[in-house]
């Protein structure tokens, strides 16, 4: 079963420079169950695509396509019908836990927030709720914590309280986005080990730039270049045997795979290349690429690829 | 190149209660010149404080620091003003540490008039600084907020090499950035270490990163230097119980080829 199903999805946001294409003709689907693991260089689109899913963007972003959750188009949803989903069915751990935090908010009652509107319960239990819910993302003394504000936190704190408010109404579906950047080893090994666990019960979109996060925590992986997915697969598959050269350039900038960077930088997304995107940047480019716009190919029935080398 | 003996800094809260914090504790350390001392420690243990202590943008409560053959401890801030274009810092996250009024081309002018370059000379000088660090001329007319996090720390990186330092401390370089990115950043500051031979610190929470950094790493716990080591030894036999811990925990961050049955 499907539980998140995307087809042809474009995001755009007009600027006065011209339309900043953020997500290109993207399909997608995550299984029920399933963990899928989004990564790709900052300023690629993957917020922007967890932002579309939970409909978070500004109104004047150009959207076209169909997100299907549990087989309804969520894009076509009104935004009432959308705001009972939010929270309630679908979950969001947002980036940046310091300002993604209310800073004159207690964290029990930013927790409180979402079970008071979408279970009914009063302000009373809905803090107890939140204090049990402290209590599961491993917040030792959850009862003081509870009333203290963000700022009191650290910043592994931090993270497994948006955690808390992500799970509060139990949601089925949970995007988590980059929820382990900026944190050392040793919290964010408690943050994976916790984020592994919610995994196991739960269908995921985790997005982020740590690739061994992903490889713990993903059942299935999908890489995004410049707006587009360019490669799709088993996350062993792709671990091991990338397809899309971006994708062996990723895996050989890590210190652990021989510290190569990938020469120049991503594409500006005003001014697309035509022909393949990451053409610019290959070591295998032919002249094909700079003609033709590759389309995502089925090596296997469990890995993709967007690449003229496969056709 | 740099001698510090016994450095204390020591932070005090409170208005009628005093409460002191040693984020510095008593740290010895020396850097021989051209080489690269890798600094590693888990948040808040005193890394950063450490390295602006080594400048005096932070004051140290006892212990000395030689660079250079001269003991820097005492030094008036006028005096201090000469020696500060010789050491130099790379702050942690590139956008927050450039002026966002200021195009690329006055941010790396800044230095260069602020120590007297003749006024002609600087444009070439600007020009220079920014192929260095693998930038091209189109940039020379932007504004921070129009690159990206990689160019912007190159930007900073040639703001930090426009007086020529014989020291620099790197304080989490590339922690905002993201693996490709980190990638080609160090690349480059590697290579203009070795072209400049210039001496440096390289302060980050991420072992791996140090591992390829630095020719000795330093492991840092709550305000003191634990274990100092070649990276061969830190990594393949830790001593204290502290780095072992660090060396576990960054061995398992490590991105495995295979992944064991689940």
């Amino acid at each position: 079963m499907d539980i998140i199903r995307i087809k042809n999805l474009n995001a755009g946001f007009p600027t006065k420079r011209g339309l900043v294409r953020a997500a290109t003709s993207v399909d997608l689907t995550i299984r029920e169950g399933e963990c899928l693991g989004l990564i790709g260089e900052s300023g690629c689109g993957k917020t922007v695509l967890g932002m579309t899913i939970m409909r978070l963007l500004q109104p004047n972003t150009i959207i076209s396509g169909e997100i299907f959750y549990k087989g309804q188009n969520l894009l076509a949803l009104k935004e009432e019908e959308m705001r009972k989903l939010r929270g309630k069915e679908l979950g969001m751990i947002l980036q940046n836990s310091t300002t993604s935090l209310n800073p004159v908010l207690s964290v029990g009652d930013q927790i409180a927030e979402g079970i008071i509107l979408h279970e009914g319960l009063r302000k009373k239990e809905a803090r107890e709720k939140a204090t049990e819910l402290l209590e599961k993302v491993q917040i030792k003394n959850a009862a003081v914590m509870s009333k203290r504000y963000p700022h009191e936190f650290s910043g592994g704190m931090r993270e497994r309280a948006m955690i808390a408010i992500a799970l509060a109404c139990s949601p089925s579906f949970v995007i988590a986005d980059e929820p382990t950047t900026g944190l050392d080893n040793r919290t964010m090994k408690g943050v994976i080990s916790l984020l592994a666990e919610v995994a196991k019960s739960k269908s995921m979109l985790f997005i982020t730039h740590d690739l061994a996060a992903a490889f713990e925590i993903c059942d299935t992986i999908a890489v995004m270049y410049a707006g587009e997915i360019v490669e799709w697969g088993d996350v062993d598959e792709v671990f091991s045997a990338p397809l899309h050269p971006y994708t062996s350039g990723l895996l050989n900038s890590l210190p652990e795979r021989g510290f190569i960077a990938i020469p120049g930088s991503s594409p500006s997304l005003i001014d697309l290349p035509g022909g393949c995107r990451f053409k610019e940047r290959c070591a295998c480019s032919e002249e094909r690429c700079a003609r033709a716009h590759p389309l995502m190919k089925e090596i296997s029935s469990s890995h993709k690829v967007r690449c003229h080398r496969y056709d | 190149m740099i001698e510090i003996t016994d450095l204390k800094t020591t932070f005090s809260t409170g208005l009628f209660k005093k409460h002191t914090i040693n984020a510095v504790d008593g740290v010895s350390l020396h850097i021989k010149k051209g080489e690269t001392l890798g600094l590693v420690g888990e948040s808040g243990c005193g890394k950063t404080t450490l390295g602006k202590t080594i400048l005096r943008l932070v004051e140290p409560s006892a212990g000395t620091i030689c660079f250079d053959n001269q003991d820097i401890t005492r030094l008036s801030m006028r005096e201090m003003r000469k020696i500060r274009p010789r050491m130099q810092m790379i702050f942690q996250d590139p956008d927050s540490s450039l002026n966002p009024r200021m195009t690329v081309a006055e941010s790396i002018a800044e230095p260069l008039r602020l120590a007297g370059t003749k006024k002609q000379e600087i444009p070439k000088r600007v020009e220079e600084l920014l192929t260095l660090v693998g930038l091209s001329l189109e940039h020379l007319d932007r504004h921070p907020y129009e690159l990206s996090g990689g160019q912007n720390q190159r930007v900073v990186l040639a703001r930090v090499l426009a007086l020529e330092p014989d020291f620099i401390i790197a304080d989490e370089p590339t922690s905002a950035l993201d693996v490709s990115v980190q990638a080609q950043i160090l690349k480059l500051i590697r290579d203009l270490k070795d072209e400049l031979g210039l001496t440096c610190l390289f302060i980050s929470h991420d072992l791996m990163v140090v591992r390829h950094m630095s020719d000795s790493i330093a492991v840092m716990g709550q305000g003191k230097i634990v274990e100092i080591g070649t990276p061969d030894e830190i990594f393949e036999s830790p001593s204290h119980p502290y780095t072992k811990d660090l060396v576990s925990f960054a061995k398992n961050a490590v991105l495995p080829y295979k992944k064991e049955s689940k």
